[in-house]
């Protein structure tokens, strides 16, 4: 039977520069995966394209592809990446040019998917009826509607297929599913029809094992953790693909991390809602189907996926100007840390409020203590045993003044509040804008998506 | 006799939002019934008391012999809003082990 291997090349942006090189050289592959595109990346890439229209995509991406554009082209791999942001057609135009520059000009087909971004048509949609409510308050968009700065719906995989029989190698979408990176190259390679609800949930499913990179081949995996071997040299997953919608799970020879099924269910659970009803635009995949079984050493078979039904609705994910926030932080040393840091903290808010000042907001956390478990951690300690504590408190308005004034309130607490302080060289800090998420749903109907080829 | 849920299993938690998703995974099959057993919506609803504002759900996924509990109202606004250090609820995963559970018979 015909096997297709998608490698997953980044898993967000920011992901290790070497795993695009390293996938496309350490062994054989079809197609390199690049997910680039989380929930508030669309709002800083449309900044960037407010003032620089030739901006507002993922400019790594133009780096990596000027890195791995020789390899890719030789071997004949396939790229899939959702690089374009808020603007794919520069993001295109800026890797024709590394292909021309390279001198692989005439070889190199670019597709471009764009038609999620809805920003412009934002008015329009809530004049005919679409309020575009909140998923999580249920408050309409146009509730905060001068204050949106991006809206994309999500597409699914159906344009990037569509890219690819279309003779594109390197695909670049906006706002394109990060399962539908992975599902696309299946349902081109192997001719699964969009309604093949068992296969386009099982495309789901792998596309859900690689979205976040090395999270399946051994990184962040608790699982016996520490035995997980040379992560230095970490290997990246990849899925071998058969057209019956079971696939292996992989990673090439020589590479660190490990592919257990152990590894691979903690990413299956990851960010999970409800395990029946995986939603996205291609289907609804049921999670609970899932078999997993080792099938050899750092590979992990998957099988028996079952799926129902797209929905008629895809989601939007909208960004909009939210406020203010500052984080202050200093260190308190024993004898007696942590009632230091409370102390201080006690003063401080005091202060606050003796001042007037309005927050929506203040947070604390003593981190070496209580911070990321809260009080749990003190049925097992002797308080009077820590060496150090931060206190770290933060502060959210939707004005700035008070969160200005707050940053000038941390400093003085090193002469004029409790002794064994330190830790504070990094100076005042610093007010910063909160970008708020504001996750919506659409009807399908009202969203085109489109391709064009770019030829380098 | 007590043990902790660590013995017994491992986990990996994300978020959705101003949701915390814990995913708790048995080590072995024979472990899975106990967790269903005592691990269960309302214990980590008070094994959490103050760390969460909303309600605690459960589902099943017998097939990979796991456990999903969503955590509403844990990231203090989730994203961007949160002044959380955790604001994208990613330990809240070993929080959860340090639960003790009763394990008949068992050394």
């Amino acid at each position: 039977m015909k096997t297709v291997r998608i490698a997953a090349g980044q898993g967000f942006w920011g992901d290790w520069l070497e795993a695009p090189y390293r996938q496309v050289t350490g062994g054989p592959i079809d197609y390199l995966m690049m997910d680039y595109l989380a929930e508030v990346t669309m709002s800083i890439l449309q900044k960037q394209k407010t003032r620089d229209p030739a901006l507002g995509y993922a400019t790594d991406f133009v780096t990596q592809m000027e890195r791995i554009l020789p390899t890719v082209v030789e071997r004949g791999i396939k790229v899939t990446a959702s690089a374009g942001g808020v603007n794919p057609r520069a993001c295109a135009d800026a890797v024709a040019a590394v292909a021309r520059k390279l001198g692989l000009g005439s070889k190199v087909t670019i597709g471009v998917v764009t038609g999620d971004d809805l920003l412009s048509r934002l008015d329009g949609l809530i004049a005919r009826g679409h309020d575009l409510k909140n998923l999580d308050t249920g408050r309409p968009l146009r509730d905060v509607r001068d204050t949106v700065l991006s809206a994309n719906a999500y597409l699914g995989a159906a344009p990037v297929v569509d890219a690819l029989q279309r003779g594109a190698q390197i695909v670049i979408t906006g706002r394109v599913t990060d399962t539908g990176l992975t599902l696309a190259p299946m349902m081109h390679a192997f001719g699964w029809p969009a309604d093949a609800w068992d296969l386009i949930a099982a495309g789901t499913v792998a596309g859900h094992i690689i979205e976040c990179g090395a999270q399946s081949s051994g990184g962040n995996c608790l699982d016996r953790w520490e035995s997980i071997p040379d992560l230095a040299n970490v290997g990246y997953p990849i899925v071998e693909a058969l057209e019956d919608g079971s696939f292996d799970l992989v990673k090439h020879p020589g590479t660190g991390g490990r592919i257990d099924v152990a590894c691979v269910t903690e990413q299956l659970v990851y960010e999970m809602g409800d395990p029946r009803a995986y939603i996205t635009p291609d289907g609804v995949a049921d999670f609970t189907t899932i078999k997993l079984s080792q099938a050899g050493k750092n590979r992990v078979r998957v099988s028996g996926v079952r799926g129902k039904p797209a929905t008629d609705k895809l989601k939007v994910s909208i960004a909009y100007f939210y406020g203010y926030k500052a984080i202050g932080t200093l260190v308190y040393a024993w004898p007696d840390a942590l009632a230091k840091a409370h102390a201080a903290d006690r003063i401080l808010r005091l202060r606050l409020k003796n001042l007037g000042l309005e927050f929506e907001a203040i947070h604390t956390e003593f981190l070496g203590a209580t911070a990321t478990h809260g009080s749990l951690p003190l049925a097992d300690i002797d308080p009077d045993a820590i060496p150090e504590v931060q206190l770290r408190i933060g502060v959210r308005a939707r004005d700035k003044a008070p969160v200005d004034r707050f940053t000038r309130e941390i400093a003085p607490l090193i002469l004029n509040g409790p002794p064994s302080v330190t830790g504070f060289a990094g100076g005042r800090p610093k007010p910063e804008e909160i970008v708020a998420y504001w996750p919506a749903l659409i009807d399908k109907r009202m969203v085109e998506p489109a391709v064009e080829l770019v030829r380098a | 006799m007590k043990r902790r849920l660590i013995e017994l299993a491992h986990a990996r938690s994300g978020d959705k939002g101003d949701t915390a998703n814990v995913g708790l995974i048995a080590k072995k099959p024979a472990f899975y019934p106990i967790l269903v057993k005592q691990v269960t919506a309302a214990r980590v609803a008070r094994h959490f008391k103050g760390m969460i504002t909303g309600p605690v759900e459960r589902f099943e996924l017998p097939n990979l012999n796991a456990l999903n509990f969503l955590l509403h109202g844990a990231l203090d606004g989730g994203g961007t809003i949160s002044l959380k250090t955790d604001a994208q609820g990613k330990v809240f995963s070993t929080a959860l082990l340090r639960m003790a559970i009763d394990v008949k018979g068992r050394k």
